[in-house]
């Protein structure tokens, strides 16, 4: 049962804003519902109002804009998962939202909403790191760019400002020779380990090799000393150094022991996932 | 009763207007209701079931515009000006669906609690492909979950109504 709140309709993001600075902490932005819905029938959280912020059309784009493509924060994941653009110029993307939860929290669930939420066990966060996304938030005053990584604190906690909204996710246009890939292991209904790859491949080496992990630890992680582990060599050099990149990787990514596993049982599987990932990249 | 109605007249009432299975509805519901309560308690209609609460199960699947959502995690007020259509809604003058004369032949059900939202959630998958392999139905319909009959007859069940849809059209 949810315990009866106050609902506010803005309909522009600079009215959002101002209504978050007003109402603080008694207030809570509502999009897709598919995380804050259940926390709040939980009785986890409670907040006077919701300010339901789907009247934003301008915030559920997806469009190709100047070298990248720009997602709006209100796509859901079944806009994602069935977007053209993002099949064709970002598959592993693509692949991640087909496989978010199952069909009906696909409908609902919205990008922004899963980001800004901050659940641990959750996809989306550890492919964006890879990909090198840039964050785009708003408020009143103006505008704001960080990258990914910037976004996430901790668990259920981001950098986003009180009276700020998230409202792009902007995703260089790849390459030719980019390669990508998105992997996850889990048993439970959410995901207990998510492994990202990204790197470009023209022949002669790897270069800009970019590794995340998320859903072990409170957050998802960059992993720059794995990456390091496989950035310039040939392929075949970086396959001999996965298995080190991989435990580097594991021991990065501030798993815990908890339902979903053991700490050493959720390093190992990162490490199972980044050598899968990187051979999927390729195929 | 004075303390219950003061109560009301704090709520804030929300004017919402939609199509239920074909027919026009026009109440008013407060932010915090939701969908499920609204269509089983305010209108009477009990197919969609409460089970999970947390949008896993699939028991409580309606279609709103065509397209499967959780009753239990959805807010009423969303269904504003859409068409939203429940197992009730299903057989058309006394003829049942395909797909419910499907799981009646083929055993697609045993105790039934999951059978609402299964067959809805497979109406939505058959009008948006009504040819799809084993794989394509498995990856729709692993959302919806059935304690009893081990998936295969369900399988079955959709499989024949999808071929049985296409025949018809």
């Amino acid at each position: 049962m949810l315990r009866r709140f106050r609902l506010e309709e803005p309909e522009t993001v600079a009215e959002a804003s101002e209504l978050l600075s007003r109402f603080g902490e008694s207030a809570k932005v509502y999009a897709g519902g598919t995380e804050l819905l259940l926390a709040m029938k939980e009785g986890l959280v409670h907040y006077e109002r919701l300010i339901n912020i789907k009247q934003l059309k301008s915030l559920r784009q997806i469009k190709s804009d100047n070298g990248a493509i720009s997602i709006g924060a209100l796509c859901t994941h079944n806009e994602l998962e069935t977007s053209p653009v993002i099949r064709q110029t970002l598959p592993a993307l693509h692949m991640l939202e087909r496989n978010v939860a199952n069909v009906r929290v696909r409908q609902a669930g919205t990008l922004g909403g899963n980001l800004c939420f901050a659940e641990p066990h959750a996809d989306p966060g550890t492919l964006l790191m890879a990909l090198g996304a840039t964050m785009v938030a708003d408020n009143a005053a103006g505008r704001r760019e960080f990258s990914a990584e910037e976004f996430f604190v901790d668990a259920y906690e981001t950098s986003l400002r009180d009276d700020e909204l998230l409202s792009e996710i902007r995703i260089p246009v790849p390459g030719a020779h980019f390669r990508s890939a998105y992997l996850k292991f889990g048993y439970l209904e959410r995901p207990s380990v998510g492994v990202a790859v990204a790197f470009n491949s023209n022949g002669g080496g790897l270069s800009d090799v970019r590794i995340a992990v998320g859903c072990a630890g409170p957050s998802p992680r960059r992993v720059r000393e794995a990456e390091a582990l496989l950035d310039g060599k040939s392929r075949e050099e970086a396959e001999r150094s996965l298995a080190q990149a991989g435990q580097v990787a594991g021991s990065a990514s501030q798993a815990i022991s908890d339902l979903h596993g053991s700490q050493d049982y959720k390093e190992h599987i990162v490490g199972v996932l980044l050598k899968r990932a990187f051979h999927g990249a390729f195929s | 009763m004075a303390k219950a109605m003061a109560r009301r007249s704090e709520a804030q009432l929300i004017p919402l207007s939609f199509t239920l299975n074909g027919r026009l509805q026009e109440i008013e519901v407060e932010p915090h209701e939701l969908l499920l309560d609204v269509v089983r308690d305010q209108l009477g209609l009990t197919g969609a079931k409460r089970s999970c609460d947390v949008q896993v199960c699939g028991a409580c699947t309606l279609l709103v515009n065509g397209r499967p959502v959780s009753a239990c995690t959805t807010l009423a007020f969303e269904v504003r000006g859409c068409s939203v259509l429940t197992i009730e809604g299903l057989a058309e003058d006394g003829k049942l669906h395909p797909l419910q004369s499907a799981f009646i032949e083929h055993g697609g059900f045993q105790c039934g609690f999951c059978t609402p939202g299964m067959i809805l959630a497979a109406k939505a998958l058959l009008d948006e492909n009504p040819a799809p392999s084993e794989a394509d139905l498995k990856h729709f319909m692993h959302g919806n979950i059935c304690r009893c009959t081990g998936y295969k007859k369900i399988i079955e069940s959709i499989m024949a109504a999808a071929q049985q849809m296409r025949s018809k059209s």
